[in-house]
């Protein structure tokens, strides 16, 4: 996972509530047993037109947008299947980021282990966003990880939350499985004191 | 005296290999990781990648369900997978399996099904587990007083590699069901309804609690269906306090402790539910006394009403936002607001996937269908849960109902729930679905889908249009 520190990047506005993880990957795409071809899907519905052409209204096909790294969406953002398929299929457009005003708890979580960022943003700045990207779709903002904060046109730096421990593995670029893998002597210890419940063998 | 604690403290704090701080989440113990074709093989290939064994293949168990094919067996007793993809991805299970050691219930065999079907079906679900799996509605296993939630490859990986998650802790909404259902009325209505009262997104954050006189009333099948949709309200878990119910439904079933063992374990579980004075972060409630069957209109599951009701008037609801998602939602469903659901005709109706599969959804059906027709024109998918289920509907002649009143009787998997099989919705048509999600395009490319009850699945078959099930409940 390549580490996040500072970037600016191109916004674009998706305003829409609810944006479903069918709607990010749709489950045809996920037959594959690699990554492999999530790109391409990425908001098939909207994003491509019946005949299979780009659909020009849609935000990602503007030509202002079109190399857009973060992405401004509606409420609950990512709701649906767990498929990480969806983190994977965004970050392999290009999207580093993703700003609402809330997140689905499983896609949250699977986005941090991508090194997709899910940020977090009241209301009032979630519509002033949408407002400035609508005003100049070229807007850049910039996301800075280590201090947490989101810089606007102008100047304003608004604050967003998010776990430390995923802070840290994104700023350093490392995946959990090596902390966890660090616990064996824990996890073996857990073992032999915990009542034997399940027996998938037997 | 000891701080009262609820349900999911208690699973919470038993399963804490390491518990959280502020600089790093716990490390949570996994009793039971379910996997499937579709969210494992990437994780596999992150094993090999590390040279890692999984930690625990006993505490693993494989099936096929999402992408395979549901078409009735050839002259060789073989269901025959045609999809190059679905072929690849069933071959990558098997291939995996094999090389690490992980039961697989192979397409077909005795007990393959849906992973949120087979698990509770095995025995293998029991209460006061952890159970994850790749999938968002493990959440289904609740219903036993576990702790089931879905994960995402990464930490299908996780699992994989050490039989734990890192996991900050969740907090708490009791989800109070008073009264009693009334007749025509079932588990789905409930889920539906609280879904449609509080929204998809009310649960973001929090483990449901589902209580009540009504939650109590139901049977293990039911619960399991309620529990099921606590991700369509946007919860990740949902859970039910065990009881006699729960645990008659475990008693005797192949991975279920036995004799003695069973004792003491049920001895353990009735130390499980919430004790008195636990406190919740939040709570929900819904009266059952007058709940009616739900159905949904739009594009994703809380947009439902009573099937008495209307469609919502975008000047009824309280903000643009809303009104823009009611709009667009009813421009895809090409539906209009104001106007009732009852009389819509239908082109598919499908009973089936891990909400409303098991036995009794399909005896509910089964109950409507006997010595009737489903209506011209209407095509009826009727998918057992898993084969398990199947063969106990074929022992109990229910296959024989659906098939006589011109039901297509399938092999047990996902089906037309998701639109990654053959089975799939054609675009513009209307489905009733008994299954968990009406997204766009979910059952395949402009597919329109009415999530209800299998006792309004099954009475719409009938005569082809929204039908309120009360109102055939007289000719049983």
């Amino acid at each position: 996972m390549e580490p996040i520190t500072t970037f600016s990047a191109n916004a674009a506005a998706l305003p829409t509530a609810n944006v479903d993880t069918d709607q990010i990957i749709p489950a045809k795409y996920l037959k594959v047993t690699d990554k492999s071809g999530l790109a391409k899907g990425l908001f098939e519905a909207w994003r491509y037109l019946p005949d299979g052409s780009l659909n020009p209204d849609f935000v990602l096909n503007r030509p202002e947008t079109a190399g857009a790294q973060i992405l401004i969406a509606g409420d609950n953002f990512g709701c649906g299947s767990s498929r990480e398929h969806a983190p994977w299929a965004l970050t392999s457009y290009g999207i580093k980021a993703v700003i609402s005003t809330s997140f689905a708890d499983i896609f949250r979580s699977n986005s941090l282990k991508n090194g997709l960022l899910p940020i977090v943003v009241d209301a009032e700045t979630y519509h002033e966003l949408v407002s400035i990207c609508e005003e100049d779709p070229t807007v850049e903002l910039t996301v800075d990880l280590a201090t947490q904060r989101l810089m606007l046109p102008g100047g304003r730096a608004v604050g967003f939350p998010i776990d430390g421990f995923s802070k840290h593995c994104l700023l350093n670029g490392v995946d959990e499985l090596g902390f966890i893998l660090s616990a064996e002597d824990a996890v073996a210890a857990y073992e032999a004191g915990a009542p034997r419940t399940v027996n998938t063998q037997g | 005296m000891s701080t009262p604690q609820t349900l999911f403290d208690k699973v919470w704090n038993a399963h804490l290999v390491r518990p959280e701080t502020p600089d790093t989440p716990a490390v949570l113990y996994i009793d039971l990781h379910l996997i499937h074709e579709v969210t494992s093989p990437q994780a596999f290939t992150e094993l090999r990648r590390r040279g890692i064994k999984v930690r625990r293949p006993d505490r693993t168990l494989a099936t096929m369900d999402h992408s395979t094919p549901t078409t009735p067996r050839n002259s060789l007793g073989i269901i025959p997978v045609i999809d190059p993809q679905a072929i690849n991805q069933l071959d990558q299970l098997r291939a995996n399996c094999a090389e690490f050691g992980i039961p697989l219930f192979e397409l077909g065999s005795a007990n393959q099904g849906i992973v949120h079907v087979i698990g509770p079906e095995q025995g293998l679900t029991q209460p006061g587990l952890t159970i994850v799996c790749g999938d968002s509605h493990t959440s289904t296993h609740g219903a036993f007083g576990a702790l089931g939630f879905g994960i995402g490859t990464s930490e299908v990986g996780h699992v994989f590699a050490t039989q734990c998650l890192l996991q900050r802790k969740a907090k708490t909404c009791a989800v109070r069901v008073d009264g009693r259902l009334n007749p025509g009325v079932t588990a789905k209505d409930i889920i539906l309804a609280i879904i449609a009262k509080y929204g998809i997104g009310a649960g973001t954050g929090y483990v449901f609690e589902y209580c009540g006189e009504a939650i109590r009333a139901l049977s293990m099948e039911e619960r399991m269906t309620i529990c099921n949709m606590s991700i369509e309200g946007g919860a990740r878990a949902g859970m039910v306090a065990p009881d006699d119910t729960t645990f008659e439904y475990v008693a005797g079933r192949p991975f279920a402790p036995q004799g003695a063992d069973f004792e003491a374990a049920v001895a353990r579980w009735r130390t499980l539910p919430t004790d008195d004075g636990a406190t919740f972060d939040h709570e929900l409630t819904l009266n059952a006394n007058e709940l009616v069957p739900m159905i949904t209109y739009g594009t994703n599951p809380g947009m439902g009403i009573p099937i008495t009701g209307v469609i919502p008037l975008p000047e009824e609801l309280p903000d643009a936002a809303a009104r823009q998602t009611l709009d667009k939602a009813l421009a895809y469903m090409a539906l209009e607001p104001g106007k009732t659901l009852l009389g819509h005709p239908i082109d598919v109706v499908f009973i089936g996937s891990c909400t409303n599969s098991r036995i009794s959804d399909l005896r509910q059906a089964a109950q409507f269908l006997a010595g009737r027709k489903i209506a011209a024109g209407v095509r009826v998918m009727v998918v057992p849960g898993s084969q398990q289920v199947k063969a106990q509907a074929e022992r109990e002649g229910l296959d024989e109902v659906f098939k006589a009143a011109g039901a297509e009787w399938r092999e047990a998997g996902c089906s037309a729930c998701l639109g990654m099989n053959d089975d799939k919705v054609p675009p513009g048509k209307y489905a009733l679905s008994t299954s968990n999600r009406n997204f766009v395009g979910r059952q395949g490319p402009g597919a329109r889908t009415l999530l209800a009850s299998p006792l309004t699945a099954a009475a719409t078959a009938v005569t082809g249009v929204v039908t309120d099930p009360r109102t055939m409940l007289d000719s049983l």
